[in-house]
């Protein structure tokens, strides 16, 4: 009975502040797509570049951002100001940092999702912009581009996923997120449920993801 | 009758890994000509359309729009206009493509206005008229909100002709306009591009459809090889003596 009473107190101070950090997961979320799907789509334009240095600097740095721990990635952002250029790392610099990271990490992903769309699409499609007269960029704004994004949703949909649930790493450089918040209470009460209630508060926001971009998806099944 | 020639292409050479596709070809079209160009596959039919509407580059020759030079030849090498100028002489045609190649996520309406506001800044209400007239002249004026998707091949062979004419071109190109069309549907395009014929536009038909070619055209031409193998009035062509000729209309209409 004891335990019980002690778990209901526990979850009911727990619980607000769960949410409130529950925030900064979302920041983190929204800041990072919001910056690094623009910055795939112009990654992805390097990687295709004619030009053989553009092109093969893009290359490397796919490989090298999908191919080493976003912690560690988190790391290297994070310190780089100060073993670079000698700057005292700040306390505000923390935040920033963590969004940084995410953003060149995500980049990386989105620009070859961005690729495989752009290169799926017809030559037929440029051809017919093209002796109808339309421009290099009015054919990639107007034919093209939407045309990629109906493609491209169903494994961008993959990436936000994951990126719900890379939040988490913020705890690296001592970001309070969400589920450091978890880890404290879990290590305070000695008790595995505050981390259940943030596995929870995943998959909720998670289930909202998809369910947005399932709408999405299908707002654009109005052609082929 | 001594027309204008819209066209002009002077000994035209294209290569594709260092064998000739067309070699040496030279080709006039006068104002409201409809010229077919019929030859077996590979015979360079379709690489002639695409150099002439600057799909493909050529390696040599000139080509000439409207008195308006395109690609000269200068030391051996085909060299072509500026920028502005090519952009400019794309204006005076047109090309229908064997498979259409409408833009999906755009509704048939948007299909044809879109490339007069966005290329030429035409008025929109101007370019929903044209748009909508020339619907109304092909019979889909019931479709103006369907998406490609939603149409028949026929229908958007239809729409993609009408595409092509919204911008008022001076030269209409058809590569093999109706080869991705079962038979049933071949009909309604050919009937179509026999009423452009009968208002007098200028037209260059890629095709396969002999019976079609030699009813409409004002000239024909056999391509071989890559080669002008004749090129007369459709009964000079079709009853030519020539043994390769004969043998190729033939085999088709057997």
């Amino acid at each position: 009975m004891q335990g019980l009473l002690d778990f209901g107190n526990n979850f009911i101070t727990m619980l607000p502040q769960m949410v409130e950090k529950f925030g900064v997961t979302v920041s983190i979320f929204f800041l990072t797509l919001i910056f690094s799907l623009p910055l795939g789509l112009l990654l992805s334009f390097g990687r295709m570049a004619k030009n053989w240095l553009v092109r093969t600097l893009s290359k490397v740095y796919i490989s090298v951002m999908r191919g080493t721990p976003l912690m560690l990635q988190l790391v290297v952002v994070y310190f780089a100001p100060y073993y670079i250029f000698r700057i005292k790392i700040s306390n505000n610099w923390r935040f920033s940092a963590v969004i940084l990271a995410f953003v060149l990490n995500y980049a990386a992903y989105f620009a070859e999702i961005y690729r495989g769309g752009i290169e799926s699409m017809p030559v037929g499609q440029y051809e017919a912009a093209k002796v109808l007269g339309y421009t290099k960029l009015q054919t990639f704004v107007k034919i093209i581009l939407p045309q990629v994004i109906k493609r491209i949703l169903p494994p961008i949909t993959n990436e936000m996923i994951t990126l719900v649930k890379d939040t988490s790493l913020a705890f690296v450089l001592a970001q309070v997120e969400m589920f450091t918040l978890a880890k404290q209470f879990a290590a305070a009460q000695a008790s595995v449920m505050p981390l259940m209630v943030a596995g929870v508060f995943y998959y909720i926001f998670n289930l909202l993801v998809a369910s947005v971009m399932e709408y999405v998806e299908k707002k654009l099944n109005y052609y082929r | 009758m001594a027309g204008k020639d819209l066209l002009v292409i002077n000994h035209l050479r294209k290569c594709f890994d260092g064998q000739e596709i067309l070699k040496d070809i030279s080709l006039n079209v006068q104002e409201g000509e409809v010229v077919s160009i019929i030859g077996p596959s590979g015979s360079g039919k379709s690489t002639l359309l695409r150099c002439a509407t600057m799909l493909e580059t050529m390696d040599g020759g000139e080509l000439i729009y409207m008195g308006e030079t395109a690609a000269k030849e200068a030391d051996g090498q085909c060299v072509y206009a500026q920028k502005a100028d090519l952009k400019r002489i794309r204006h005076h045609f047109g090309l229908v493509f064997q498979n259409f190649n409408l833009f999906p996520h755009y509704s048939v309406l948007k299909n044809i206005m879109d490339a007069p506001m966005t290329v030429d800044k035409v008025p929109k209400k101007e370019a929903q008229e044209r748009a909508l007239g020339l619907l109304e002249q092909f019979g889909l004026a019931d479709k103006r909100d369907a998406y490609p998707c939603q149409l028949s091949g026929g229908q958007q062979q239809r729409v993609s002709i009408a595409r092509a004419l919204a911008l008022q071109p001076k030269i209409l190109f058809f590569d093999e306009p109706t080869s991705a069309l079962d038979p049933e549907l071949t009909g309604e395009v050919l009937k179509v591009i026999k009423e452009l014929a009968k208002e007098k536009m200028t037209m260059i038909i890629v095709t396969h459809e002999m019976q079609f070619a030699r009813e409409i055209s004002d000239r024909v031409i056999f391509l071989e090889h890559g080669d002008i193998l004749a090129q007369g009035s459709a009964d000079e062509v079709f009853n030519s003596d020539n043994t390769r000729i004969r043998d190729f209309i033939g085999k088709l209409n057997s």
